[in-house]
């Protein structure tokens, strides 16, 4: 989005008049009101038209809020458990205890890092195997106690690495998937950033999966898309296109339940807004759940992944 | 002879009669060998012992009691849920590959048996776009399952697949969910689960499906593991090792029970159904 760099430029202008209108004896009230008409319009305008990839640039976006950020404004008491009891604690994978609503609730989600340290740290959200037995771990947990889980999917994929795979990362995914699709506990997934692949689908088998508007959700990157079936690493925007990785299509697909809003430009631009979108979701399919019998959750869930999948059915000869 | 149940759309013969050169180069040793020798020694190089590669219909046959074959593959194909284009239409690549390989798709679900044990076989063919997992796979797979509940008889998955199908975009990614979910309700009932890894088990069917068996085998020559080489060579940077993602590589980190060579993975196979046979019987 180059456009945005005008927004940029037009909006560090408005700030310079301003600061000029304190200067006595200049009034510039009316130049200031038509640029920031202006903005306005262009922003709408650069916004209301967004292509797949743009939306991908977004679910990416540096200053969007992660997981941790929504552990810790969108529930209150987040008490965070480390480690896999086995290998280790993986800082790209979050769990914890929290309340939402005041009800307690088990959470947890990918992590990335604000810093190059703090990535470095967390593996710039890609969980290792130690991850997702961390959140096997949790998720057992849950059960146990009979805790509703929120789990929120923000990763470019599980940490591809000879450590990984020295760890069986395939069998802890495998493993996670079926421990998910029959915990008797409800569990709600929002994608709040990238869904990539497998490392994200890890953690995003539940009852309800919602997803942020400008968030992603696909078997591969536009770029491992692009590199492998056009063998062109330049055609990731046709390649994001065809995917239909955003949350408006996979809606459409049927492929999710909800789709929640975000403010003009992304999530980035208004985080208390975002925060609040969320919580009130969350907390509404929660309630729904609340009362469903366990073995009927479970069966619910049970059809809805047995039904998925889009093939033709030839006559028998 | 065809062993196939005859079906319009499923025309699967073994002896496939479009190659009629008698002589084969072993990509390995270089050897020229005579093809039939090859075959008849289960796809293994007479001269060096290299593996090639099988396809489902000759795994099949490898495994299983002569004449006891029986289709049970749902009657489904492809559809085309993302209008997906590449370097051509989805469903053009399909039909092509229908065309080549003689199969509906990437599997075959049959009812056989080994030893005169009965068994609900799953068999995946790499020639079928890498043998990977979209809807069909996944349905058929599930299905798969389902019929060995049904007629309480140990499941036999064989895995030949890169991982998820990516032109069926996450409908080839919920089908890791899927297939991991179904398996679930097997355990629940107590049937059986045997995995076969083959050349190779990677991605999105490593990371589900292949990985969820009561007892996992490889076979000899296997490729296992999740992210490929150059995935992780381009984002780690990483120096990798010379048996990284092999059979022993697996088999050394615990994630396999065994690694087996062709031509003894029948009897192998039928010593684990038989021991599960007299299991249920005790109880």
């Amino acid at each position: 989005m180059s456009d945005e760099r005008t927004l940029d430029l037009l909006e560090a202008k408005i700030r310079e008049l301003q600061e000029l209108n304190k200067i006595d004896g200049m009034d510039l009230h009316a130049e200031i009101t038509k640029l920031e008409a202006k903005l306005e319009d262009l922003r709408v305008a650069l916004y209301a038209d967004l292509s797949d990839w743009d939306r991908v640039k977004i679910a990416r976006h540096a200053k969007r809020p992660y997981a941790c950020d929504y552990f810790e404004n969108v529930f209150t008491d987040f008490y965070e458990l480390h480690g896999d009891r086995f290998a280790g604690d993986d800082r790209a994978l979050v769990t914890g205890l929290a309340r939402l609503d005041n009800k307690p609730v088990v959470v947890m989600g990918q992590q990335k890092g604000r810093s190059t340290e703090e990535n470095k740290e967390r593996f710039f959200g890609m969980p290792r195997p130690q991850g997702y037995r961390k959140a096997q771990r949790i998720l057992r947990l849950a059960e146990r106690f009979d805790l509703p889980v929120i789990s929120l999917v923000d990763t470019a994929g599980a940490y591809p690495g000879l450590e990984s795979e020295s760890g069986n990362i395939g069998g802890a995914i495998a493993q996670n998937l079926a421990l998910m699709s029959h915990l008797r506990v409800p569990i709600v997934v929002c994608v709040v950033g990238e869904g990539g692949s497998g490392g994200a689908l890890a953690i995003g088998v539940g009852d309800r999966i919602l997803m942020l508007e400008n968030a992603t959700f696909s078997v591969i990157s536009p770029e491992g898309a692009a590199a492998i079936l056009w063998k062109d690493k330049e055609r990731i925007r046709e390649a994001a296109e065809a995917l239909q990785l955003t949350a408006g299509k996979l809606l459409e697909l049927g492929l999710i339940d909800e789709v929640i809003p975000e403010p003009l430009g992304g999530a980035h631009k208004d985080w208390p807004s975002v925060f609040e979108s969320v919580r009130t979701a969350l907390i509404r399919h929660i309630d729904q759940m609340e009362s469903i019998p366990r073995d009927q959750l479970v069966e619910s869930r049970y059809l809805r992944y047995r039904g998925i999948g889009e093939f033709r059915t030839l006559a028998e000869a | 002879m065809p062993i196939f149940r005859d079906r319009e759309y499923l025309r699967v013969e073994l002896e496939k009669s479009q190659d009629e050169s008698l002589w084969m180069q072993c990509k390995a040793c270089g050897e020229l060998v005579f093809k039939r020798r090859v075959r008849e020694n289960n796809n293994i190089c007479p001269n060096c012992g290299e593996y090639f590669f099988l396809t489902a219909p000759e795994r099949i046959e490898s495994l299983i009691d002569e004449g006891t074959f029986v289709d049970i593959s749902q009657p489904i194909v492809a559809g085309d849920p993302l209008g997906f284009v590449d370097s051509k239409p989805y469903p053009e690549r399909i039909e092509a590959v229908q065309e080549r390989t003689g199969l509906p798709s990437a599997i075959l679900i049959a009812t056989a048996e080994m030893d005169e044990m009965a068994v609900l076989m799953a068999v995946m063919d790499f020639r079928f776009v890498g043998g990977s997992m979209g809807s069909v796979v996944g349905e058929q797979m599930c299905y798969g399952m389902e019929q060995a509940m049904e007629r309480g008889i140990p499941f036999i998955l064989i895995s030949s697949s890169g991982g998820a199908r990516i032109q069926e975009g996450m409908y080839s990614l919920m089908q890791m969910a899927k297939t991991a979910a179904v398996r679930e309700r097997l355990a629940a009932r107590h049937v059986p689960f045997i995995s076969v890894m083959a050349y190779p088990t990677t991605g999105g069917v490593q990371a589900s499906i292949a990985s969820l068996g009561d007892i996992i085998i490889a076979e000899r020559g296997a490729l296992i593991g999740f992210a490929g080489r150059r995935v992780i060579r381009d984002t780690t940077g990483e120096d990798l090792p010379a048996n990284f993602q092999t059979d022993t590589f697996a088999f050394e980190r615990g994630f396999i029970d065994r690694v087996v060579n062709r031509e003894n993975l029948r009897g192998e196979l039928i010593h684990v159904v038989r021991f599960f046979q007299r299991a249920e019987k005790r109880d």
